[in-house]
């Protein structure tokens, strides 16, 4: 089953077209990759996909709603961890965790409950009395991802995730994404290749707004003639494929 | 619940800074003690405690425009909005979880000049109690403020605009520090185009019992309140479908 269908999706800022009639459908449970160089378009993607900026053309269905037509119904069953780690500075790692469970009016029980699980997941036992702003880089990613998993989400969207990360927070955060896999479906947007092929089980390259191709890392590979996942990047971005 | 929520995190936001705590609280009470001392070395109409404090309770509100200037601002900037954006908050909880938490903080501010004041020697009366309320539609003027410049300026510019810019403008324009008679011309007349001055007359009224003399006073509080609050809310929402 489709968790998301988008048909001809369009944003155009005065002269410049940001996405290009995307059209591609992602099944539920999978963790998809959208790659691309800056401005490829793939944040732009997310913020309309998650009804944070209106297409110009085009529609896009979440589990079956239009982010057009049903922006209330497609934000109920959605969760985004911007790129810009997205925190409140001031409270500490449980209070931002109870803010989230404030603002999708969880019962004292219920965001209990919730607060030990994503705990647990996420390793913030150590840090949850710490203030966020005080955190490390690594840290407040993770925050931020647990912050986007506690209303359950349906379809997580994480753009960027490990941009600015050092190695061994980036692996530290992939172990964290990959125990997610099956919980929910993941939309995940990253310049890094290695990235993506680690994590996805299907990737989207996109360029200039465009979509170039949608398939498998072994397919992507196959299609651009090289066993290298950095060298099909780059030969499918250049046009030298497809 | 959901707004409430919101609210909260807010009001921790700006209580957790120290330097809010200061000029928020603190700095209106120094100005309170320092202006009193000078009162009883050079006596001075406009500095007798009566006439002073309902001054320096609207001034000290200038700084509540910049606690929600503040955080908006910084909020804009740090992708936390975006975040709450996608969740089930609607625009009528941002704009109430980002005002509603600055007014008993606001009141706060006024509860301990009063405080204050009346250990300088100000009389107690039932004057005081009404002044407190009163306070209230000022403090939304001044929130509303904040609500506008957080929504188009960045956290930099709001320190600049709204720490320094609009604490000034507040001060020179409402009459608390010189008696704008003796000016008088024509920056007597742009004073009384603005709210301050009438805030403060307004207010000094209350305290007096005067309150025939609260008129026209309240109504030009309560127009700029309006006005600057339905201007904050245009522009909030400008900036919400922006992102």
């Amino acid at each position: 089953m489709n968790a998301i269908r988008i048909e001809g999706l369009t944003k155009r800022y005065r002269d410049v077209v940001a996405v290009d009639e995307l059209s591609l459908c992602i099944e539920e449970g999978e963790l998809f990759s959208l790659l691309g160089v800056n401005g490829a378009g793939k944040t732009t993607t997310i913020k309309m996909l998650s009804c944070l900026t209106r297409p110009t053309g085009g529609d896009a269905f979440l589990n079956g709603k239009s982010i057009c037509k049903d922006a209330a119904a497609v934000k109920s069953m959605i969760a985004v961890s911007p790129q810009e780690t997205a925190v409140a500075p001031g409270l500490s790692v449980r209070e931002n965790l109870e803010l989230i469970c404030g603002v999708h009016g969880f019962t004292k029980e219920k965001k209990n409950a919730k607060i030990a699980e994503l705990t647990e997941l996420l390793g913030l036992k150590s840090v949850i009395k710490k203030k966020a702003g005080k955190l490390s880089g690594g840290w407040q990613r993770r925050l931020s991802i647990a912050m986007a998993l506690i209303s359950e989400p349906k379809i997580l969207f994480l753009d960027e995730p490990t941009l600015g990360l050092d190695v061994l927070a980036r692996s530290d955060l992939w172990d964290m994404i990959r125990s997610l896999k099956g919980k929910a479906t993941i939309v995940l947007t990253t310049h890094y290749m290695e990235e993506a092929e680690a994590l996805s089980d299907r990737i989207a390259i996109m360029k200039d707004g465009r979509l170039l191709i949608c398939d498998t890392t072994d397919g992507i590979k196959d299609v651009a003639g090289t066993d290298n996942f950095e060298q099909a990047f780059i030969r499918i971005v250049k046009g030298a494929a497809i | 619940m959901k707004m409430r929520a919101f609210a909260n995190r807010n009001a921790k936001e700006i209580l957790r800074d120290p330097l809010n705590l200061f000029f928020g609280l603190g700095f209106p009470l120094v100005l309170i003690l320092l202006l009193s001392a000078i009162q009883a070395n050079i006596p001075v109409a406009l500095f007798e405690i009566q006439h002073l404090t309902p001054g320096i309770t609207v001034f000290g509100l200038s700084f509540m425009t910049l606690f929600s200037a503040t955080v908006i601002a910084k909020d804009r900037g740090s992708s936390l909005l975006q975040r709450l954006y996608t969740t089930p908050l609607t625009p009528t909880d941002f704009i109430l979880g980002y005002t509603l938490p600055i007014i008993p903080i606001a009141i706060a501010q006024c509860v301990i000049c009063y405080i204050a004041a009346i250990i300088l020697g100000l009389k107690i009366t039932v004057g005081i109690l009404y002044a407190i309320v009163f306070i209230i539609p000022v403090s939304f003027l001044y929130i509303a403020l904040g609500l506008l410049c957080g929504s188009v300026l960045t956290d930099k510019q709001v320190g600049g605009i709204c720490g320094a810019l609009l604490t000034n403008l507040s001060a020179w324009l409402s009459g608390v520090w010189f008696d704008l008679e003796l000016v008088g011309g024509a920056f007597k007349k742009i004073a009384y185009a603005f709210p301050f001055v009438h805030a403060v007359n307004m207010e000094r009224a209350v305290l007096a019992g005067d309150f025939a003399d609260v008129f026209p006073h309240i109504w030009w509080v309560l127009g700029y309140s309006a006005a600057a609050f339905a201007l904050a809310v245009i522009l909030f929402l400008r900036q919400m479908k922006k992102q």
